[in-house]
């Protein structure tokens, strides 16, 4: 039998020596935790966003990396030198910085990428208060702003050069001047020909990429495979990419139906221009898209609806940045009025009732 | 009306159970001290009986019941009150608690038939003698059974629901019980189905437990509608409202109790504690406890005296590794820490789980980045990410009108956020606020 000690504890054996030297620790239930982090969700992000990249590099060159690069530069750094400490590491800025590389044009000027790059982060994050606050697509925001900026750069779109290693246009401008006038033919967007000229461009070059148009936009099949990935993954909301297909698709197709000659076909408006990348990668931003499942179908539909609507009535040839900020502004209130019905309780309640 | 065997949402923690599903309950020898906290159930603490200096024997009151919902407590070994003074307790406070010095020398047998025989006992006699003989819920709650067996006459109840889903990781201590009690557990339904006067019992079982299911299919009565209902593996498949909603279709609504839907749930282990009792004659004493989790050297299910302290548990268990740096009582999805080895392990402590530095470690915590997971993952369909954004900023009233007080706190939210909030904390201490100022007002 031991021998209680002197407060009545028994005496610890030796072998119990781990015990006697427990520090215990305190912390609130659950006491287990599942594997994702956030750092985890955005650096798959990142991951997924390089073949694509790869295959951009691949048809204009340099350019791509160049645009890109410049574009993450600007991001990044605003966020090393603004944000709050070591937000950087999260990868959300690399991101924004990645995709806004994407949706530009390759020839675009680098210091105009870089600026876009800055405003994204800083007016589009950070002044709303970093990850998790801001109200719109940091990337689009940039892209928004070099729109409204540099106008003619941004919708200068080169056609195939002689080599693989010539610019697609004045990438080298320095900054505050503008590009010096091309050496190089350019050429319009399937959407700017169907738009302006009425020409359509063949569906399987618009789904490989193969064409004229912002660096990351074009190669439809692999953006819907890099995104299916992460929706696999569950690093986005599958919901909001399927119903802005589906909505685009039923739309398109009941114009097409209507007047085939006088409106796209349908798989056309899904393959052009930036819808693709904007499904997958713009819409989808956890940050700015509605936390609840109904509200991720409506603001889909309503993203669908207003890029056909822009892309068929509007004055521009492409509307998916506008149709995403647009419904950007929607997510508050779309959250509040999707929900979820409370376990127990009447799926609506009554209107009277409450009075 | 048996559409799916499972609920909405709800979340897929590692099991962890394989440490001790196989392992044969052991009986551990009684230690030298017992620590019998007046506070061991939901309700009114027990009134104290006994004074510094008395002798008790095994069985023995050493509190009374104080009030409806509230039962005595029994000295759970033979030998001398030490004293009455403040001990930790479970729940991380300072408890009235009864310091018992056990005889070593004492056989420890107990009074004989402190509980009389059930057969010619009145449903209403059965319910006082479950009071008396100081049965809770054994499943973590500890809410006083008997209350339970008494239903309002205006809420008809026409089904009892065994929950043997022990959904939460690690724990092993229904799944021992109905393994090796099958007998006590059919028994036990039998006396709680006359009290009730149902005439259905559903078992719900998760499906990892296929020892078990076998087992309780091959009792079942004959004479009685008894039935085995496997369930989906899911947390918090063993929650009241989602076995209820499993077992019947209907969802128990909001604030209300399961009476409201016609049913009564008994976690299992408390009904082979009615079986065990007007078997055995001995009131509640002592109960099954899966002391496991990789930092205990010898993880097992052992029959423990109610009261023994953590100390003496480990230490039979021969002690936890280097690694260990937490100790949780009941699950770790919501089972509570515990600072204290001299803390007691009462009627309501389902397990000791230990844990190791790579598991139980501080996380960087990030913004929410709204990604709807917590949405996803709740049980009851709350806006967790909404619930968050407002607790952070102090706002209670708008988190009651976000139905804050549906949360049962089960803690899928905090398990599935990818930027670490701990978002079922602050749900819990928001809860908190709310009563404090509604008994206030």
């Amino acid at each position: 039998m031991s021998v209680p000690g002197p407060d009545g504890r028994r005496a610890t054996s030796p072998d119990l020596d781990s015990m006697a030297e427990l520090r215990l620790r305190i912390a609130a239930s659950p006491h287990l935790r599942s594997s994702h982090s956030t750092p985890r969700i955005m650096w798959n992000v990142v991951g997924s966003l390089v073949p694509i990249l790869a295959v951009a590099t691949y048809y204009f060159g340099p350019s791509a990396l160049l645009v890109v690069g410049a574009a993450t530069i600007g991001a990044v750094l605003t966020e090393r030198l603004f944000g709050r400490k070591g937000s950087t590491g999260d990868g959300s800025a690399v991101i924004t910085g990645l995709l806004l590389g994407l949706i530009l044009p390759p020839g675009f000027p680098m210091w105009m990428a870089f600026l876009g790059g800055v405003f994204g982060i800083a007016f589009g994050k950070l002044i709303f208060g970093g990850l998790g606050q801001n109200v719109f697509n940091p990337a689009l925001l940039g892209r928004a702003f070099l729109q409204a900026a540099f106008p003619i750069a941004i919708t200068t779109w080169p056609v195939q050069p002689a080599t693989w290693w010539s610019l697609r246009g004045d990438n080298f401008a320095l900054p505050l001047m503008s590009p010096s006038a091309p050496d190089i033919a350019t050429g319009a967007t399937p959407l700017g020909l169907m738009k302006f000229e009425g020409l359509p461009t063949g569906t399987w070059d618009l789904m490989i990429g193969s064409t004229a148009g912002s660096i990351g936009e074009t190669a439809g099949l692999l953006i819907l495979l890099c995104g299916g990935y992460l929706a696999l993954r569950k690093y986005l909301d599958w919901r909001i990419p399927a119903s802005i297909f589906l909505t685009v698709l039923a739309f398109s197709g009941v114009l097409y139906a209507i007047g085939p000659d006088r409106f796209p076909n349908p798989l056309f408006m899904l393959f052009s221009g930036g819808l693709m990348l904007g499904a997958m990668y713009m819409a989808t931003d956890m940050v700015t898209s509605p936390v609840t499942p109904a509200g991720a179908w409506i603001f889909g539909a309503g993203i669908g609806l207003l890029v056909v609507l822009i892309r068929v009535w509007g004055g521009l040839p492409e509307g998916v940045m506008y149709a995403i900020l647009f419904m950007n502004a929607l997510v508050p209130f779309i959250n509040r009025t999707t929900q979820p019905r409370v376990f127990g309780k009447p799926r609506r309640k009554p209107k009277g009732a409450e009075a | 009306m048996l559409g799916s065997s499972t609920f909405r949402h709800g979340v897929h923690p590692p099991e962890s159970k394989h440490l001790t599903e196989k392992v044969r309950v052991r009986r551990m020898p009684f230690p030298d001290e017992i620590v019998l906290p007046l506070r061991q159930h939901a309700g009114k603490p027990a009134r104290l009986l006994v004074k510094a200096g008395d002798r008790v024997e095994r069985g023995d009151k050493v509190a009374e019941a104080d009030g409806f919902v509230s039962v005595p407590i029994h000295a759970s070994a033979a030998g001398t009150v030490k004293d009455i003074r403040l001990c930790p307790h479970p729940d991380g406070s300072m408890a009235e608690s009864v310091v018992i010095a056990v005889d070593r020398f004492s056989p420890q047998v107990p009074r004989p038939r402190i509980v009389p025989r059930w057969e010619g006992l009145s449903p209403k006699q059965v319910v006082e003698e479950v009071q008396k003989a100081g049965v809770v819920g054994l499943g973590g709650a500890a809410f006083p059974t008997h209350v339970k067996l008494l239903p309002p006459d205006d809420m008809p109840v026409h089904t009892l629901i065994i929950n043997g889903a022990e959904c939460e990781p690690y724990l092993t201590t229904d799944h021992r019980t109905m393994v090796e009690y099958p007998a006590r557990v059919q028994f036990g339904i039998r006396i709680m189905m006359k009290a009730l006067g149902v005439d259905k019992a559903v078992i719900g079982v998760e499906k990892n437990k296929p020892d078990a299911i076998s087992r309780l299919q091959d009792t079942l009565p004959d004479d009685l509608d008894v039935s085995v209902l496997p369930l989906t593996v899911k947390y918090p498949q063993g929650a009241e409202k989602m076995l209820i909603k499993v077992v019947t279709g209907r969802e128990v609504p909001s604030g209300k109790l399961p009476m409201h839907v016609g049913v009564v749930v008994q976690n299992v282990g408390s009904i082979a504690c009615i079986g065990e009792i007007f078997e055995t004659g001995y009131p509640l004493i002592e109960r099954i406890v899966t002391v496991t989790g990789p930092g205990v050297r010898r993880p097992s299910n052992l029959l423990v005296p109610v009261g023994t302290r953590l100390r003496d548990v480990l230490e039979f268990c021969e002690g936890v590794t280097d690694e260990a740096t937490q100790i949780v009582f009941g699950g770790p999805m919501m089972g509570a820490a515990q600072p204290d080895l001299d803390t007691p392990l009462i009627k309501g402590t389902t397990g000791v789980v230990v844990l190791t530095k790579d598991q139980a470690r501080s996380v960087e915590r990030y913004p929410c980045i709204h990604c709807g997971r917590c949405l996803e993952a709740c049980p009851v369909f709350l806006n967790p990410s909404l619930l968050g954004t407002q607790a952070q900023a102090g706002r209670y009233d708008e988190m009651e009108a976000a139905n804050l007080m549906d949360c049962m706190l089960c803690g899928c939210c905090s398990y599935v956020c990818p930027s670490h909030i701990p978002l079922s904390q602050m749900f819990a201490l928001g809860k908190n606020m709310l009563r404090k100022r509604k008994a206030a007002a």
